[in-house]
């Protein structure tokens, strides 16, 4: 609900107008859309007097390439791939979020070893996310130690993703019933590995941000929003939390057997940016435990299937293909055209690294979709970025941007 | 888990809350409703959708996020547009779909800015990419295309490929 000081013609403004209608007391400055700190394409009209922000109004569009329109000339296999560059820090979280949906309108059950796989690699991708938030958060405040040390971690879980699916970047390892491939013998053991020490690693960051003085006055008390008002303004994910909402969508409306595991969902009550970085940083630990958990449960999975037994849908073995009639025709069949999708809509909503990503696809009955529609979460954060920064210095736009860790890519589509 | 037939029956549908709150206010409101793979559609007339979205979200029903708007284009049926609002309850951990139905020639809708800001960024999304208009938006400019883009390219006759 928005609060009562809430007032619309004093945080938006026309672009184009704004050019033109500064008088002699006020400046219009450009922010983007090449500024690094914009993380991306975003450009940022303000208003402001002296330093003092009077008006912000994001202008987006920059990097709009029409996937939506897209992917209802595809097949519905051949959206998985066009899903991992909405957003390109969490191609995996995408994956699944389309994945679950058509499931869904199919009515398809996935294996539990697939499931549990979905699950561990969610949470990677998470610690991934949350680690280019971090460091690139700090460089745009001046930390910027802690962007190397960020990247040095993140890079291993580039490498893990090379190694399960042959890509570091735009994956596409989760498919329509199940996963791409069978993972590598070594890979459960790596994972291991790295997510044993990553503790450590979070301790690290922490040891150079959480206490020190500077990165505690650039954050606290700065870019504050009400838990009403981000509610009213679509705020989800980690940016929410750091306001007072406990809500997590993997744990108040669990999917893809999330509900199997143990972890707690971080809320602050301050509602600034200090708030959000912590609720991003705890989410990591709880992300590590989550996965711990997941490696056992993969682990207990043995070599049970990674995809669902549904042959006019999931591609065969090319092991199959070569010795079996069926698997070749059903193979030839899928390439060529397609598999038919039941008649109906779905609204998949997943908990990605920025909020609620949520897939709605319509479907006629046919091989391709009618439409398909992503609700990304940094489209609605972004939203609330001049309630955050009307009447602030020009300097904590830049702590906000940082804090409400959006990706253009996907608020543009 | 093998697909159920949606439910399309109102009566059948009466335990819902969202459904049972809208019927108790208006009957004539309503234009259908569907249960389709354990998610709730509502079908709604268009001069009623504000009001009975101030009532999803204030009372017991608590719809208090609205997680997307956005829209389907039926070309060349008529009603032709579909506007769909995703509303969630945090407090009940449910979901509602409200559907509103437009026809071309008149393609516009109240906008549901004064309930939750949200929407400007949602509703201006659908006015660039369908051409739907939402009355009392403070802001309806294109987001996605260039201000002089002409046409609405995610509409069913707007070509994927080619040049304009």
């Amino acid at each position: 609900m928005p609060t009562s000081d809430f007032n619309p013609t004093s945080v938006h403004l026309d672009p184009s107008i704004a050019l033109e209608t500064a008088d002699d007391q006020t400046m219009v400055l450009n922010m983007g859309p090449q500024h690094p700190s914009t993380h991306g394409v975003l450009r940022l009209v303000l208003e402001i007097d002296g330093e003092t922000v009077l008006k912000l109004v994001p202008d987006i569009g920059y990097l709009h390439t029409g996937i939506e329109k897209t992917c209802e000339a595809k097949f519905y296999q051949q959206v998985v791939p066009m899903t991992d560059r909405i957003d390109y820090l969490c191609p995996l979280i995408n994956n699944l979020a389309y994945c679950l949906a058509v499931e869904k309108l199919i009515g398809l059950d996935v294996p539990p070893r697939a499931r549990y796989m979905r699950v561990l690699l969610s949470e990677l991708t998470r610690i991934g996310s949350h680690l280019v938030w971090l460091g690139t958060g700090a460089l745009d405040l001046g930390a910027m130690s802690v962007f190397l040390y960020c990247f040095r971690e993140r890079e291993e879980i580039l490498r893990l993703f090379e190694n399960v699916s042959g890509q570091r970047m735009m994956t596409s390892y989760f498919r329509v019933g199940g996963l791409a491939l069978e993972p590598p013998l070594d890979f459960l053991p790596r994972v291991k590995a790295f997510i044993d020490g990553m503790n450590g690693h979070i301790d690290e960051y922490e040891n150079l941000l959480t206490n020190n003085s500077i990165w505690v006055n650039r954050m606290k008390g700065v870019a504050h929003i009400s838990k009403e008002d981000a509610i009213a303004y679509g705020l989800s994910g980690a940016s929410a939390r750091g306001s007072g909402v406990d809500w997590d969508i993997r744990r108040d409306m669990p999917y893809c057997s999330y509900e199997e595991f143990e972890f707690k969902v971080p809320v602050k009550q301050e509602g600034d940016v200090y708030a959000r970085y912590l609720c991003r940083i705890a989410e990591m630990r709880e992300s590590v435990k989550i996965i711990q958990q997941a490696i056992g449960k993969v682990g207990a999975c043995g070599n049970g299937p990674i995809k669902a037994d549904s042959p006019k849908i999931i591609l065969p073995d090319r092991e199959k293909m070569k010795t079996q009639m069926e698997a070749l025709i059903y193979h030839f069949k899928i390439v060529t055209e397609g598999f038919a999708v039941p008649a109906g809509e779905v609204y998949v909503p997943v908990e990605s690294p920025r909020g609620e990503m949520g897939y709605y696809i319509v479907s006629d009955g046919t091989a391709k979709p009618y439409r398909v529609h992503m609700r990304s979460p940094s489209y609605a954060n972004l939203q609330a970025l001049p309630k955050m920064c009307v009447g602030r210095m020009l300097a904590d736009v830049v702590a906000a941007i940082g804090s409400i860790d959006i990706v253009l890519g996907e608020i543009d589509r | 888990m093998p697909l159920e037939p949606a439910i399309t029956d109102i009566e059948q549908l009466k335990t819902n809350p969202a459904l049972a709150a809208l019927l108790d206010w208006k009957r004539d409101a309503i234009e259908g409703a569907k249960w389709d793979r354990d998610e709730m559609t509502i079908f709604l007339e268009r001069a009623a959708l504000r009001d009975a979205c101030r009532l999803l979200r204030t009372g017991s029903t608590d719809f208090n996020f609205l997680a997307d708007v956005t829209c389907v284009d039926l070309y060349p049926t008529e009603p032709r547009f579909e506007v769909k609002y995703h509303l969630l309850s945090q407090s009940r951990k449910e979901r509602l779909r409200l559907t509103v139905r437009l026809n071309s020639e008149d393609a516009n809708v109240e906008s549901l800015y004064p309930l939750w800001p949200a929407c400007d960024f949602f509703e201006r999304e659908v006015f660039d990419l369908f051409g739907v208009r939402f009355l009392g938006h403070p802001n309806l400019i294109r987001i996605m295309m260039p201000d002089d883009w002409v046409g609405h390219p995610m509409r069913k006759d707007y070509p994927v490929e080619g040049y304009r």
